[in-house]
């Protein structure tokens, strides 16, 4: 489904990825950990084309779309629920959606809406409130909702669960992987919350300072030690 | 009373087109954070394309005068928009990403670039155009003979501007369109994650401050019957200082601003006096940058994240 190969992403002239591979399969949930900073982020604003990787490649379905323009990469199936939600404020939770269906065909919007809404009720009841009124758990289910509007292969999340409730997480959790699992919608889920993330990932990858610095299978990464000293410590 | 009544219209009408124009102003600079200063001499070159077109019309033949003006303001909206489109293309486009001052310092030069232009083409003279609509209604009439006069071009302009900004905020707040403009000034990174194609949209945005610009030139042309290459450089002052009064990044306060700016002109030049109704209308600006620098309905950038 998606291939990176090899990706150098610069900020300047700072090196902020520093030759990464990553593999997602098809229908497989893929997590990326790593501390802060480490280019985790980075990495998946490279996969949409804003930072531009500066070398390397990134394949979609055998496809390169290292250099195609952002707004053609969602249209070959990408949708990403950014770092920071990013929810347009001034605009109502159902104009929020709205935006997310803009790739899709007009004629699923219906239905997509009320699968999004039978995912997050609460959204459906605050469909006319601004975006920039809604509690954190609100604006990120509203960013997954968003995102999954267009009707992706790949769902690209960025720290779903950071600083949310952990009632709220465990939500969030349950619906990616109820997403993955009814839609068929292959999941690259980045995230700080390693336990949760390794958890419910068929594999897994370790980010250090820009680089893959180890990858497995969630249940293997969960059983390494130094995958527990580093990233699992202290949390759950 | 009478007087004051006549003022009243006279301001309205006059601030409607500030308005018209108030209305690019504000749009360009909620979605690339940039003062258009070009955008006082688009407006200019609509008040050309006036000319132009009213004359083709009389090369045509056209003889009725709804039509014949029907045909100048479709005309004119058209090539105006193809100026804004080209602008932003050349002047502005390459520049993005670039600091903020670059895209300024271009603005300026372009209108520059546009009197010059123009002053070649047409000449330094006023352009002098015969009055197609007049008459009126007298609304009421003094004991000495003083009239209260709503001339029908008033009418016109009144409610063609009205349609206009009806039309307009429906195009923004319901229609795809709207959205993506809104979506591109609030966040645009995440709108091009969304499939929006940003740049499209930004030259969208000039297309239809131009052609709105355009409207004003047209009216402006018919009202007053003379024009000039520098038209440009005192209505874009005047209508951007609207903006800044309503709000700049707002629409309706753009529409708010500019009546606003119109009806103080009109009146500091009744009861005052003529010659300093720009005094007047600037330093409104100044008390707005000073006391309120996000205008009527603007609101201080402050948002919940």
């Amino acid at each position: 489904m998606l291939e990176v190969e090899g990706v150098h992403t610069y900020y300047g002239a700072i090196e902020a990825l520093k030759g990464v591979d990553i593999e997602v399969r098809e229908g497989e949930i893929v997590t990326l950990i790593g501390a802060n900073g480490a280019g985790k982020s980075t990495l998946l604003m490279t996969i949409c084309g804003s930072p531009r990787a500066r070398r390397g490649q990134i394949r979609l379905r055998g496809k390169d779309i290292t250099q195609a323009p952002m707004h053609e990469i969602v249209r070959q199936g990408v949708a990403q629920s950014p770092e920071g939600r990013r929810i347009f404020p001034r605009m109502t939770v159902l104009e929020n959606l709205q935006m997310g269906a803009m790739t899709a065909h007009p004629d699923n919007f219906e239905r997509n809406l009320g699968r999004a809404f039978e995912l997050f009720p609460r959204l459906k009841e605050r469909q006319h409130q601004r975006g920039g009124t809604l509690s954190g758990g609100e604006q990120q289910m509203l960013a997954i909702a968003r995102a999954l509007m267009s009707e992706p292969r790949l769902l690209l999340l960025d720290e779903p669960s950071l600083g949310l409730a952990p009632m709220v997480v465990k939500q969030i959790f349950q619906v990616i992987e109820q997403i993955n699992r009814e839609e068929k919608v292959t999941v690259f889920l980045v995230e700080q919350n390693a336990f949760h993330a390794l958890r419910l990932a068929d594999r897994g990858y370790v980010m250090v300072n820009g680089r893959i610095a180890m990858q497995g299978t969630g249940r293997e990464l969960l059983a390494d030690e130094e995958v527990r000293t580093a990233y699992l410590e202290g949390g759950h | 009373m009478e007087y004051f009544l006549q003022q009243l219209i006279n301001g309205l009408t006059l601030g409607a087109i500030y308005g018209l124009i108030a209305i690019g102003y504000t749009m360009v600079y909620g979605i690339i954070g940039m003062i258009n200063f070009a955008h006082g001499d688009i407006y200019m070159i609509g008040a050309f394309m006036a000319i132009i077109w009213f004359l083709v019309t009389g090369l045509l033949g056209i003889t009725w005068v709804p039509l014949a003006i029907l045909v100048m303001l479709v005309l004119s909206m058209i090539f105006t928009a193809t100026y804004g489109w080209t602008i932003e293309r050349f002047a502005y486009k390459p520049l993005r990403g670039s600091q903020r001052l670059a895209a300024l310092i271009s603005a300026i030069g372009m209108s520059i670039f546009l009197e010059n232009y123009v002053q070649l083409l047409q000449g330094a003279r006023v352009k002098p155009l015969q009055p197609m609509v007049q008459g009126g209604i007298a609304v009421m009439e003094r004991a000495d003979g003083f009239v209260v006069n709503l001339s029908y071009l008033q009418i016109i302009i009144m409610a063609l501007t009205l349609a206009l900004m009806l039309g307009f905020s429906q195009l923004i707040s319901r229609t795809e369109l709207g959205r993506r403009q809104r979506a591109c000034e609030q966040d645009q990174t995440m709108a091009a994650l969304l499939g929006v194609d940003v740049d499209r949209t930004i030259s969208i945005t000039f297309v239809i401050g131009a052609a709105l610009a355009a409207v004003a030139g047209v009216m402006v042309t018919l009202y007053y019957g003379v024009i000039d290459f520098y038209i440009g450089f005192l209505a874009g002052l005047k209508a951007f200082t609207a903006a800044v009064l309503g709000g700049i990044g707002s629409i309706t306060g753009a529409m708010v601003g500019g009546l606003l700016i119109g009806l103080i002109e009109a009146y500091w030049s009744a009861y005052f006096s003529v010659e300093y109704k720009d005094v007047a209308a600037f330093s409104i600006l100044v008390l707005v940058l000073i006391f309120r620098p996000y205008g009527i309905l603007g609101k201080p950038e402050i948002e919940k994240v």
